[in-house]
């Protein structure tokens, strides 16, 4: 034990955990507004890997990662222009388009990339991390925290935006009523169908940058099929923060942990297999699961279309 | 007043109504096939070429044509389990997890039974072992949705991944056979597999998922219990007022559904493989939901619709080598066509509510 | 926004002298649905000061019509006109910002919000939020309407009467124009109805045009100032004020059933039911009463989720024969009774007898054996499949039982054969057994619970009925039918427990009535002379038994 928390042990693991977790963490953000708002976006995973697409593309021929990132974000909310148009405006089944969205992006990233990269398989340099001053220097930690890109900061900082905007604004009160009592929205004067809408997009935009930031700074390049589910984390990650951004935010860093721990472990010596380490943070929610059992809390109206008149 | 027009129009209704079937499933099909050659276009490849050659090799070859029907098996099982749950209510989106470890325990098991047992007998207790265990896998999201009513959607989720890396982990550890180089199980023999049909390479796995599917079909519509597990699913409060155990149908539920996802798992691995190789997942689970869904959970149009879309797995893994079109552009067309039928129903469905009123 | 309104004086002019001129006025509203002429060229007045009652029974077009003004639906022909402008209401928001507030009949609050932030709901998302200036009018109208509901309570955590009162309060959160409450009193206490008055008198003094809809015709005499009738989609007659303020109760009750049903002569059974005069059953007598007890309950108690008035230390007897009418307003428990009863949930505490055996730990189909029923009042919510026929429905509680099913396989021609028995005997007008039942009507869904409760022919004997709301939104034919039904089977030996929120259903109907509130029975009175002040004393939870 005493040799696992060497130095660099935990330094590549905290500097680790933050970097697996920021995607799973901008994911279930996004997540968590589509949840609030009454829509079960399932095509998340979609949007990341179109954002990751996008935002590495972007990064590449622009050689600018904010503009990656914008990009990024961009493709994400593209994917979700559909999901809003098909599940929210019309009403169609939002399982079913957000699976078939997720199999298009797959299949469209991957021959995009097959077409544009497969012969080169260019990287992106050096992200370029913020050192933030004094804070970077404390020993161990400080490299681990205060060295990555601003986005992470960023990220950290769109977590507290959200808690203020679902706590103490007209969006977070649209959101709520969308996903708890749309009819009341309606009544009220708010169309369901726009908060939904917008809902939507911000979690395509979010998620989006999410897979941006996977690609571009965690890999450095685009590989088909990179997202491998870190949209359905996300998924799981807003179900369980019930509502709250910080949750998620612990929870992502949770995840993340448990997926740096292989490269940690190796640093320190020890060969455990990934696959055996990718279960911990499952297994752990699981586990709490069974043993705090809770009554989940899901809005009411999630995944029910909204039409007026029909309650 | 006047029969005879009556008739008439009883007949015209009729023959509009099966003109309206056959346009609600090729005006989808066509518009995602244009789409889809829009974007062949793009990447400068040519739609009909490449179109032409995945419906020979997929449906017109004799060995495209076994490899598709071969493809059907584990298709069928996974969507029988997923009717069964879908019209329960339960929404069972952890296939691939319990399609995995059911498919690795075969894998173990076979060889190992082979030895001691005559070749029916390891087959049928692979079948059984491997169906609880992927029943098994499913237990908690029962539990805790029994329990405490969390959502199966997380935790099947959840208990996915988990099943995922933990087949990879037996692969790798416990079941690794070290006389190969790449992390696999020992591999089966081919003549100790499952059956081929007559002298093709189809193996009796279709037979099995047909007469899986075609019970799940009857239970649903002629038992008291496929009655009792739709009216959990189209109202979960009319049950409680009926007094149904609503508990012990929804373990149920998720054993059937997951315990038939594990003989697909099983069938895979028995018909096609021999062996699993570690980090293998077809996600074959992601594909079928939605195409049950597009099937209104109707067994018949369940087997057109995954036929459809194995001729396209089949053909596009080809064309692929052949054509220089990677295997992906198969997802975008499946995508594409879920899109435009979901959107087709949906159009038809406005339609008919304006008709009415 | 309203300036010249709110003044009470400016407005009670306008009232008098205007004669045609209201706030708001209809011209020719009609509004057609699949099969339906819903609102049939309907011309209605709105006017400052002035309560109008809409009266009419379910399904007469009242919904409709309020739909049509809150900006819900729009007609498909005919003027809306606001202070004299023609005005096309596209939207809530629309109907909002023109000054007309609506309490709809089904709570529209987000219950995971609070007082003040539902209030808000519906600023402009880019605005910030001005808490104080929320609050400050919270206080204007809570002062105005005499509330006391604290602004940062969690609106799920009110009783339903308050959250009614915080969407009286949102109604007229853009200002005081036009009040449209929708049956609003159905959830009420006598006393909360009196304060409902009390609010209606001074919004109405303020200046407020206030549009009451309701089916109960003391109501209307009780609030209007002027009574609109509508029947089948028609406006088939009004009483103005003058008119109104020089007649009696009679009177006026005898002119509206004229304008309902053309006579006061042949439609008595109509009027009747519409005036809750119907015949009182003769009581049971002392006697009987002293026999052995059907069903006892002794000390029940229940457990309830966030919500939900669970039990607390009920007891009571039931004598065969015997109705048992339980009062009180919605939300007091009674839910919790009939499923306890039934089977459907289990006591935590007590215990419950029938015919001298334990039963609380039964479940529903071995309770339904022994003769145990409840007829829900969730018609759709639990007591059907609406996507389900007809012949799945009355069949729905005898699943896997023979002798429709033999082994656990469907006898699809035998459950279709019951079920056109059934239909037929109970009269259900359905194209088919085969129909899904969410297309029938309310009152035919009705028929097809009683069908599927009452018969005897496939589990043996009713023995205890118990009926929750049984005429809960149904037009008068059906309500007179089901309460013939509730009366025919008490007569026929049957004990029956009857919950409703409708008094006069209770004193037509019962034997004896209890009163629920907060879970517990607030007490047992026999029926008589006097016992509506009795019953109204202990739904407030004022006296105890």
């Amino acid at each position: 034990m005493g040799a696992l928390l060497t130095e660099a042990f935990i330094t590549s693991l905290v500097f680790g955990a933050i970097t697996a977790g920021v995607p799973l963490l901008l994911a279930g953000l996004g997540e968590q507004i589509s949840e609030k708002s009454g829509v079960l976006n399932i095509g998340i995973e979609g949007m990341m890997l179109m954002g990751a697409y996008c935002g590495f593309a972007a990064a590449y021929y622009s050689g600018s990662f904010w503009a990656g990132f914008l990009f990024g974000g961009l493709g994400g909310a593209a994917v979700a222009v559909l999901m809003a148009v098909f599940c929210v405006r019309f009403g169609m089944n939002q399982i079913v388009i957000g699976i078939a969205l997720t199999l298009g992006v797959e299949g469209l990233t991957a021959l995009l990339h097959f077409f544009q990269f497969s012969r080169t398989y260019p990287r992106l340099g050096e992200s370029g991390a913020l050192r933030i001053p004094l804070l970077s220097d404390i020993p161990v930690l400080g490299s681990a925290l205060f060295a990555h890109h601003p986005l992470v900061y960023l990220a950290v900082a769109v977590v507290f935006a959200l808690g203020w905007v679902f706590r103490s604004t007209f969006i977070g009160f649209n959101l709520e009523a969308a996903g708890n009592k749309p009819s009341a929205l309606d009544a009220a004067g708010v169309s369901v169908i726009a908060t939904r809408v917008y809902a939507v997009l911000s979690t395509g935009f979010l998620a989006g940058i999410g897979g941006a930031y996977m690609a571009n700074v965690g890999a450095g390049l685009f590989i088909p099929f990179m997202t491998g589910g870190a949209g359905f984390i996300g998924i799981v990650l807003a179900m369980l923060a019930r509502g709250r951004p910080l949750w998620v935010l612990f929870g992502a860093l949770l995840f993340g942990a448990s997926l740096a721990l292989t490269t940690a472990l190796q640093v320190a010596g020890l060969n455990i297999p990934t696959d055996v380490v990718q279960m911990l943070p499952f297994a752990m929610v699981m586990l709490v699961l069974v043993i705090f059992g809770r009554h989940s809390y899901l809005p009411p109206a999630l995944g029910h279309p909204y039409v007026r008149g029909e309650r | 007043m006047t029969t005879g027009s009556e008739r008439s129009d009883a007949d015209t209704t009729q023959i509009r109504d099966s003109l309206l079937a056959v346009v609600r499933v090729l005006v989808p099909v066509f518009l995602a096939l244009f789409v889809g050659a829009l974007i062949l276009l793009s990447f400068g490849k040519d739609p009909l070429t490449y179109y032409g050659y995945v419906i020979s090799r997929g449906l017109f070859s004799p060995s495209g044509l076994e490899a598709t029907i071969t493809r059907i098996a584990p298709l069928l099982l996974i969507a029988a389990g997923l009717i069964v749950a879908f019209r329960a209510g339960i929404w069972n989106l952890g296939v691939d997890g319990q399609f995995l470890l059911a498919s690795v325990v075969t894998a173990a098991l076979a060889p190992v039974l082979m030895d001691s047992m005559p070749r029916g007998l390891t087959i049928v207790t692979c079948f059984a072992v491997s169906t609880a265990v992927a029943a098994a896998w499913s237990l908690l999201p029962a539990f805790l949705k029994v329990r405490y009513g969390i959502n199966e959607i997380i935790t099947t989720l959840m208990m996915s991944f988990l099943g995922i890396s933990l087949s990879n982990v037996l692969v790798k550890i416990a079941f690794n056979d070290p006389s190969t180089t790449v992390p696999q199980t020992a591999t089966l023999p081919v003549d100790e597999r499952l059956p081929r049909l007559f002298d093709t390479t189809i193996h009796s796995g279709v037979l099995i998922a047909l007469v899986a599917l075609l019970l799940v079909h009857l239970m649903m519509t002629r038992t008291a219990f496929g009655l009792k597990l739709q009216v959990v699913g189209a109202n979960p409060r009319a049950a409680v007022h009926t007094g149904l155990a609503v508990g012990k149908l929804t373990y149920a539920t998720f054993a059937i559904s997951a315990g038939l996802a594990g003989l697909a798992g099983s069938v895979e691995i028995l018909g096609v493989w021999g062996t699993m190789r570690a980090d293998w997942n077809p996600a074959y689970g992601l594909l079928v939901i939605p195409l049950v869904f597009l099937a209104r959970f109707h067994g018949a149009a369940t087997i057109g619709f995954v036929l459809f879309f194995a001729v396209l797995m089949i053909g596009g893994e080809s064309a692929s080598r052949r054509l220089g079109v990677p295997q992906y552009y198969v997802l975008v067309l499946v995508s594409l066509l879920l899109i435009f039928f979901a959107l087709v129903e949906y159009l038809d469905q406005r339609w008919r509510k304006q008709a009415r009123a | 926004m309203n300036t010249g309104s709110t003044d009470p004086a400016a407005a009670a002019t306008a009232a008098h002298s205007g004669g045609g001129e209201g706030f708001v006025e209809l011209r020719g509203i009609t509004k057609r649905f699949p099969g339906v002429l819903a609102n049939d060229d309907i011309s209605l007045d709105f006017r400052p000061g002035e309560i109008h009652v809409l009266l009419g029974e379910n399904g007469a077009g009242k919904s409709t019509l309020i739909g049509i003004l809150a900006g819900m639906q729009q007609p498909d022909a005919g003027e809306i006109r606001v202070r004299g402008a023609s005005v096309r209401i596209g939207s809530p928001r629309e109907s909002l910002e023109l000054g007309i507030g609506t309490v709809f009949q089904h709570v529209l609050l987000v219950q995971s919000l609070t007082v003040l932030e539902n209030l808000m709901l519906g600023g402009a998302w880019w605005r910030r939020i001005d808490r104080d200036a929320a609050l400050k009018r919270f206080r204007e109208l809570s002062e105005l309407l005499a509330l006391e509901i604290s602004p940062d309570a969690l609106v799920g955590r009110l009783s339903l009467g308050q959250q009614q009162q915080v969407e009286i309060v949102r109604a007229l959160w853009r200002g005081e124009g036009v009040l449209v409450l929708d049956e609003p009193t159905s959830m009420l206490t006598p006393e909360g109805v009196r304060e409902l008055g009390q609010v209606m008198v001074r919004l109405r003094d303020e200046g407020v045009a206030i549009v009451f809809i309701t089916h109960k015709l003391q109501e209307a005499y009780a609030f209007g100032d002027r009574i609109s009738v509508l029947r089948l989609g028609k406006l088939v007659g009004s009483i103005d004020k003058e008119r109104l303020s020089g007649m009696d109760e009679q009177a006026v009750t005898d002119e509206v059933i004229r304008l309902m049903f053309g006579s006061t002569e042949g439609h008595d059974q109509d009027a009747e039911t519409l005036s809750g005069l119907g015949h009182r059953r003769p009581h049971l007598s002392a006697e009987r009463q002293a026999e052995e007890p059907c069903l006892n309950l002794r000390a029940v108690s229940t457990q309830g989720d966030v919500g939900e008035c669970p039990l607390q230390d009920v007891s009571f007897s039931l004598f065969p024969g015997e109705i048992l009418g339980i009062a009180g307003v919605d939300g007091n428990g009674q839910k919790h009774l009939a499923e306890a009863v039934a089977g459907q949930r289990l006591a935590a505490q007590g215990e419950i007898f029938l015919e001298g055996a334990k039963i609380e730990r039964l479940g529903v189909p071995d309770r339904r054996k022994l003769g145990i029923r409840y007829i829900t009042d969730e018609r759709l919510g639990e007591g059907t499949v609406g996507a389900f026929s007809v012949a799945h429905n009355v069949v729905m509680k005898e699943i896997g039982q023979p002798p429709l099913w033999r082994h656990g396989i469907s006898l699809w021609d035998r459950i279709f054969a019951h079920a056109r028995g059934q239909i037929r005997e109970h009269d259900v007008r359905t194209p088919s057994e085969r129909t899904p039942i969410g297309r029938l009507s309310g009152g035919n869904i009705q028929k097809v619970l009683l069908a599927r409760e009452l018969a005897d022919d496939l589990v043996g004997e009713a023995k205890v009925v118990v009926f929750n709301k049984p005429t809960y939104g149904l037009d008068l034919q059906s309500t007179r039918f089901a309460r013939d039904r509730i009366r025919r089977g008490a007569e026929s030996g049957l004990a029956t427990i009857l919950i409703s929120t409708e008094l006069d259903e209770l004193i037509e109907l019962s034997d004896r009535i209890a009163v629920m509130f907060q879970g517990r029975l607030a007490g047992i009175v026999e029926n008589g002379e006097g016992v509506e002040r009795e019953i109204g004393l202990l739904m407030t939870g004022a006296a105890a038994a």
